[in-house]
């Protein structure tokens, strides 16, 4: 395809990029103006994704906005750009997590330049990495987010950072090397079914959806298949490969964990969605119970070992395992319902764990520690904080009213009619202990709370400690809004990922030939999201409003196959009109 | 018989001749200032540099030419190599003069002694006569002899500049011996001629001449410290000035895989002999190369076993191109060397700063406290070995990415895997010195280190822009290496009568390719 110049999406990726450099020019030791700049840097980011929401049709699950470069043409690498309804969240998600981050910041106060830099480095990289197209361009920027968060775990962290830190990288790269090769593998796999060297993952997605690419390498995809499941296993983090995530959690410096906490975990379930689910149709099928049996795992292991934390950063670090397993269990229930709440759980999962960062910052600011044989009878000293508090936890145990709930009970919604008809081998035990997940959550949050703010207090400090400052009530406020916003009026954030969640679970549903194609703009999903052909349009142009020429496969919503069916069925049988 | 004066192309030689004139004008110099600081000889060396390099750019994309009776031999490959030399030994020089007075080492003769093993590398790449190869290889090596010792007053200075002798002596012979073989079984010392008689004379001259690219090979493997050759590495490289390392490393390893190309190219009907041999080669290397690595506690110790991986990781690179050269350039080859050689310097270039009072500080405590002492120089020494790992966005990522996708489409899934488990094995060397430098600890001693002057701070801005730049703009970069060397798809003699069975068994497997 041709080359386009650079747009919105490239000037979003430079924001922090000259926030770097202009940061890189100001004296080290002028801590009020680097915090000022970091701060307008970060802001003009929030600002520019927000032009970007306002630009994105939330009516078509192709790729928008779409910019396109030459980068290393022997290749066939490039430069390419684009967002759709999975991407656009998390792209807002890391530019506003990055503004909170960055007040939340103003309490490091020791190579305060250095810190910065690597903030707006993690931001590059994690926005590089929800909006590019192009298989390498994600693995750079996928590697990228290491050296950031290596250096503000290794300098800036606590007791144990160097471990921490080295456990982190070492674990992450050896994870994703294998990625590349595997990225490299499907090139040439791209090489020898279409003719031309790519990596464009449009191109890629293209040839799998009408089944080219795999046609004479069926041998090939479950190999490159966990090449690429074991980076997003290790990043999720994914029950066995979760064990960096408690050290890296806590020891990571608490401002920036904010960030780390709320974002990079989100590239593995993201790649899941991106890449995986797109690129593997077949083996993903075969590998369904295993992987939803590793996702049912992690919400009860994670909950379980949650409860018997003595450290709050541990705790909420493994009761993100725990959450993110409902985001896997959603996805890799492949129905509508559960993918939608996997892909929101996402979102939700970022913001109530950056408030309990934001929380536990706020405690460590106070007492130096987090460890709760020191806490304890906060409530009584600081009433308006266990209120906060409250919010974030109850948001996270998935509380009618709170954005967690919304999506825990989309995933566990999902999972169940999946596991219901027994598609893929699985059965109903599956969704019913993924159940106790929800009722375990509750026993750690509330252990969590008990051991804060109730009973005496443990040191002599929190008898003399003061409640919450104005600007804290704010920043955390701020959070706290949307918190509410998604659990009361969740169509906000679900209305813009319908159509890609639809287009990614037929990718990974329907025959080869069938499949929708990220690369053919004749192919779109109706209200109904059924996969028709429509009157052929442009490329970042108006894709709103289709013509709809003929119907090319009909989908049920709700259930992967129709209900009553006890083997798998075939595809070809589904009837138009069987709506259920 | 009449005898007819040889062709002679000046245009291809004369990158050579400045950098030799400029060695003695620079010894002459010296001489006629005793006692005056080098400043004079440092500025004429980098001139002279300036100027080889000068008229080596234009060379690019120009034709292959033979001149000098076949002695020597310029095509696209020699070019970049020589560009990629002379620019090393600018980096090495730039940050030369600060150390060598730090170390108090008072041996100004490092400048002319440097240039002429560069002469010698330069020779190496130029030609395609092995009587030539073995002349350069020799001007190159007795140059890094002396320089290895000299620091004179530290035994592990004289000492490493033994071991490199004497072993390096032995590889010689080995190499010697080797190319008598070739010569006797060929009649010539000429490389084209040793591929000719491979090709039309395999079944008489097979054994002999396996014999002899076995010898030969054995030598430049010790060269480019290749596994079970590789043991004088870590030892020379910890032993060697810092300055005299991160020449070596850079000098030594372009030159001794510029030979090896050629060797291979000249030997490629043999390919079923050697290609087996050193695809073991390659992984035993890697392998060996990155977990002795892991157990050392000196930082040039440990970049001398990871110039060793790196070594592997190169030749992957040109198994791959000689796998299958039609579908594999030998961009990714020079791309590596290219990075490798800035990174390497760009890493020795910090650790020859930590050197104070005479004292060499290579421990890994010697860097605690770096960043607060020297940021450029920390920042500089993170991009180098986050380069060295292969992490984006640095131009390390992008030549391995360059290597993996040769391996895979020269149809050696063996090789990248291999590769891509020792970068795992890698990271945690390479992050130990990183950590060393960024993360201080308050129980440690704070290191020292010599202020960044201005050669110095170059050097360093230099390899972080280099890191960042060689990745970004990687497409212009490979689009000269394609201009050098694009028209290289070939390694077969072309066979005048039409008969497939004459045709070496590697090159029919190749055409069914």
């Amino acid at each position: 395809m041709e080359a386009t110049g650079f747009g919105v999406l490239s000037l979003l990726l430079a924001v922090p990029l000259v926030g770097i450099l202009v940061l890189l020019f100001l004296p080290e030791d002028f801590h009020p103006v680097i915090r000022t700049v970091a701060m307008v840097f970060s802001l003009i980011a929030f600002g520019v994704s927000l032009v970007v929401y306002a630009a994105f049709q939330p009516e078509t699950y192709h790729f928008q906005l779409v910019e396109r470069m030459d980068w290393i043409p022997a290749l066939g690498i490039q430069y390419q750009l684009g967002i759709d309804g999975l991407s656009l969240w998390l792209v807002l998600l890391t530019t506003f997590m990055t503004v909170i981050a960055s007040w939340a910041s103003f309490s490091i106060k020791e190579k305060v330049r250095g810190y910065y830099i690597c903030l707006f480095l993690l931001q590059m990289a994690l926005l590089g990495v929800f909006m590019s197209l192009d298989l390498i361009l994600i693995y750079v920027f996928f590697e990228l987010s290491l050296v950031p968060i290596y250096f503000l775990i290794a300098v800036w962290g606590g007791a144990n950072k160097t471990y921490a830190a080295n456990k982190f990288l070492i674990y992450t790269f050896a994870a994703s090397i294998f990625m590349l090769v595997g990225m490299v593998m499907l090139s040439q796999l791209h090489l020898e079914a279409i003719g031309t060297r790519s990596f464009d993952l449009l191109a890629i997605q293209g040839a799998v959806a009408n089944g080219t690419l795999w046609a004479g390498a069926m041998q090939l995809q479950p190999l490159i298949f966990w090449a690429f499941m074991l980076a997003f296993m290790v990043k999720t983090p994914m029950f066995p490969f979760h064990t960096w995530l408690p050290d890296a959690y806590s020891n990571a410096p608490a401002p920036a964990m904010i960030m780390i906490a709320a974002l990079p975990v989100k590239m593995g379930s993201y790649g899941i969605l991106r890449l995986l689910l797109p690129l593997f149709p077949d083996t993903l099928q075969r590998y369904i119970p295993l992987l939803l049996g590793l996702a049912i795992v992690a919400i009860i292991y994670g909950a379980v070992v949650a409860a018997v934390q003595p450290d709050l950063k541990k705790l909420i670090g493994y009761s993100s395992v725990a959450h993110m397993g409902f985001v896997t269990l959603g996805i890799f229930s492949l129905t509508h319902t559960g993918m939608m709440g996997g892909s929101y759980q996402q979102l939700n999962h970022g913001i109530s764990t950056g408030l309990l960062f934001l929380m536990v910052l706020f405690v460590a600011q106070r007492l130096k520690t987090t460890d709760f044989s020191h806490l304890g009878g906060l409530k009584k000293r600081m009433p308006l904080f266990s209120v906060i508090f409250l919010i974030a936890m109850l948001s996270g145990v998935g509380m009618p009213g709170t954005n967690g709930f919304v999506g825990e009970f989309l995933a566990l919604m999902g999972a169940f009619e999946s596991t219901r008809t027994n598609q893929f081998g699985l059965n109903i035990w599956f969704s019913v202990v993924a159940g106790t997940g929800v009722f375990l959550a509750a026993v750690y949050q509330l252990y969590m709370f008990q051991q804060t703010f109730y009973g005496k207090p443990k040191t002599v400090m929190i008898s003399r400690l003061k409640d919450l400052k104005t600007g804290e009530v704010v920043l955390a406020s701020t959070l706290i809004l949307f918190i509410f916003w998604g659990g009361l009026y969740p169509s906000t954030f679900l209305k813009p990922l319908e159509q890609s969640v639809g287009a990614t679970r037929m990718m990974s549903l329907n025959p080869a030939g069938q499949r929708p194609s990220w690369n053919d703009l004749t192919l779109e999903l109706d209200e109904d999201g059924n996969l028709v052909r429509v009157a052929p349009r442009v490329r970042n142009g108006d894709l709103a409003a289709f013509e709809v020429t003929e119907m090319v496969f009909e989908d049920r919503k709700h259930y992967p196959f129709p209900p009553e069916a006890d083997a798998p069925p075939e595809f070809a049988s589904a009837q138009p009109g069987g709506e259920s | 018989m009449t005898y007819t004066i040889p062709e002679v192309h000046w245009e291809s030689i004369l990158p050579v001749i400045i950098v030799i004139s400029t060695g003695v004008l620079a010894l002459i110099l010296e001489m006629l200032r005793p006692k005056q600081n080098n400043n004079g000889v440092v500025l004429v060396s980098l001139v002279g540099l300036i100027a080889a390099m000068a008229f080596l750019v234009p060379q690019i994309g120009s034709e292959s030419i033979e001149s000098f009776g076949a002695m020597v031999f310029r095509d696209g490959v020699s070019v970049i190599l020589q560009i990629i030399l002379v620019g090393a030994c600018f980096l090495t020089f730039c940050f030369s003069e600060g150390y060598l007075r730090e170390k108090r080492i008072p041996f100004a003769e490092f400048y002319p002694l440097a240039l002429w093993a560069t002469s010698g590398a330069m020779l190496m790449v130029l030609t395609n006569s092995l009587m030539m190869l073995f002349i350069g290889l020799e001007v190159m090596s007795i140059a890094l002899y002396c320089l290895s010792g000299m620091a004179k007053n530290e035994l592990r200075s004289e000492e490493s500049a033994m071991k490199y002798f004497l072993l390096g002596a032995f590889a010689s012979a080995f190499l010697l011996f080797g190319m008598a073989f070739v010569y006797g079984a060929t009649g010539s010392l000429s490389l084209s001629a040793v591929s000719e008689t491979l090709t039309f004379h395999m079944d008489d001259m097979g054994v002999i001449m396996m014999l002899g690219v076995g010898l030969i090979l054995v030598g430049f493997c010790f060269k480019a410290s290749l596994v079970p050759f590789h043991q004088w590495t870590p030892d020379v490289y910890q032993g060697a000035p810092t300055n005299v390392t991160a020449f070596m490393s850079a000098i030594a390893k372009i030159a001794a895989f510029g030979a090896l190309y050629r060797v291979l190219a000249g030997a490629f009907p043999l390919m079923d002999f050697w290609f087996p041999l050193l695809v073991m080669v390659a992984i035993v290397t890697m392998t060996v190369g990155n977990l002795a690595a892991l157990v050392q506690q000196d930082v040039k110790r440990t970049l001398g076993y990871s110039a060793i991986a790196q070594a592997g990781y190169l030749l992957v690179a040109l198994l791959s191109h000689f796998r299958n050269p039609e579908a594999v350039s030998l961009n990714a080859t020079l791309y590596y060397l290219l990075v490798y050689s800035t990174m390497t310097l760009g890493a020795f270039a910090v650790i020859s700063m930590v050197a104070r009072q005479g004292r060499e500080g290579t421990r890994l405590r010697d860097l605690n406290g770096l960043w607060s002492r020297s940021p450029l120089a920390a920042v500089a020494l993170a991009f180098c070995m986050l380069s060295l790992i292969g992490i984006p966005p640095t131009a390390g990522f992008v030549g391995k990415l360059f290597i993996f996708n040769d391996a895979l489409a020269a149809g050696l899934p063996l090789l990248a895997i291999a590769l891509a488990v020792n970068s795992v094995i890698s990271v945690f060397y390479y992050l130990g010195i990183m950590k060393a430098a960024f993360v201080t600890d308050e129980n440690l001693p704070q290191g020292e280190s010599a202020p960044a002057h201005v050669g110095m701070g170059f050097v360093l801005s230099f390899s972080v822009v280099a890191m960042i730049g060689f990745a970004v703009f990687v497409a212009p970069v490979s689009q000269v290496f394609s201009r050098a060397t694009g028209d290289i798809t070939s390694y077969e003699v072309e066979i005048p009568e039409p008969d497939p069975d004459a045709a070496s068994p590697a090159a029919a497997s190749l055409s069914a390719n």
